[in-house]
């Protein structure tokens, strides 16, 4: 990984976290410099980012992890890089599986790598309300996007320029970017690959997926996939 | 319908298109969001005026009761509105979220280019 690579780290109030993990990304990818998008942070998440080394950008009140993963992506399109590699700030995406993602899109094996909890066993325990809606949505991705995806909601994901260019647009759905965002990669003919990687277990309460979220999620997804299906106007 | 009952309908849909016009002219209401209310008023005021159109539009939507038709009426008029509103939130959300990302990255590129001169 050279310095036409980034890793992106969206974050909202992660100060526990996002020394360690800059500190650990650098050992891992010295060369590819690390953008910090923080997402309005009421901690010092934007200091101790900026103290291990990254570029912070700060939005100015909490806009959602979807906003923040954008404005990184807006960001990196701007300094003309050519790869990504996003992962989660809380310490949950195990960083050195980051070459191991980078690797597959900088080869030109496939244009976006998600990389999958799921295809060298499972790494922690995860209930059976989330396990079953994982199911699903891997059923339901692999059918649409016509390739086996096991991990369609991991957002340890790594990403070439043109792919970058497509998720700066307006059309990118900025609250909760999963299988939907798949569908319409796919549709717009772009090559999608999973790899291994490991992660742990996520701090209770702190999920996208905690509360009453996961209902809206399933409305969204459910809405969202069939007209990613029959939409038109992103169509390169 | 009696005369007393028109008068006082016609008295309600002119003030309510006064007030659109008044509001409209004052710049307090733009034109954009001004029309649903003018139709509105407008709506009014020839019901008002004309008790047999109610009375059609009653037959014409299978209603029991001229009031029936006119709450229909006013529901749907207030569905149409908050449609109308949801699609500019959605929009407006669009363009706060390209504000902020925006201003975000303009204040990030700015402190890089502040540390660049240094790190030479």
């Amino acid at each position: 990984m050279g310095p036409d690579t980034a890793v992106l780290l969206p974050a909202y109030n992660e100060a526990d976290h996002i020394g360690n993990l800059l500190r650990r990304i650098r050992e891992i990818a010295p060369e590819s410099p690390c953008v910090v998008v923080d997402d309005g942070s009421t901690d010092h998440t934007a200091e101790l980012a900026r103290e291990a080394g990254a570029f912070v950008i700060s939005h100015p009140f909490n806009m959602g992890y979807g906003v923040a993963l954008q404005t990184g992506y807006k960001f990196v399109v701007r300094r003309g890089y050519s790869y990504l590699v996003q992962l989660d700030a809380d310490g949950q995406h195990d960083p050195r599986f980051i070459p191991v993602l980078w690797e597959r899109v900088a080869s030109g094996h496939c244009d976006l790598c998600i990389g999958s909890r799921f295809l060298e066993g499972e790494t922690y325990s995860i209930p059976f309300a989330r396990r079953a809606g994982m199911f699903l949505f891997r059923r339901i991705a692999s059918a649409l996007v016509r390739t086996t995806i096991t991990d369609p909601t991991s957002g340890y994901q790594a990403m070439n320029r043109r792919v970058l260019d497509f998720f700066i647009k307006d059309i990118y759905p900025t609250d909760y970017p999963d299988t939907d965002v798949l569908v319409m990669l796919y549709r717009n003919q772009f090559r999608i690959a999973e790899a291994p990687v490991i992660m742990h277990a996520a701090q209770p309460g702190k999920s996208i997926h905690s509360g009453l979220k996961p209902v809206y999620y399933l409305f969204k997804m459910a809405l969202d996939i069939p007209l990613n299906l029959i939409r038109r106007e992103e169509k390169q | 319908m009696s005369t007393h009952q028109r008068v006082v309908a016609a008295i309600f849909a002119l003030t309510l298109l006064v007030t659109i016009i008044e509001l409209v002219r004052r710049r307090k209401l733009k034109e954009e969001y001004s029309w649903l209310w003018i139709m509105a008023g407008v709506g009014a005021l020839v019901i008002g005026l004309n008790y047999s159109l109610l009375e059609t539009i009653t037959r014409l939507i299978g209603a029991g009761f001229t009031s029936s038709a006119l709450f229909f009426l006013g529901i749907f008029f207030v569905l149409a509105l908050c449609l109308q509103f949801s699609v500019k939130i959605s929009k407006l959300e669009t363009q706060v979220k390209n504000l902020v990302q925006h201003i975000s990255l303009l204040e990030a590129e700015k402190s890089v280019a502040q540390q660049e001169p240094h790190n030479k």
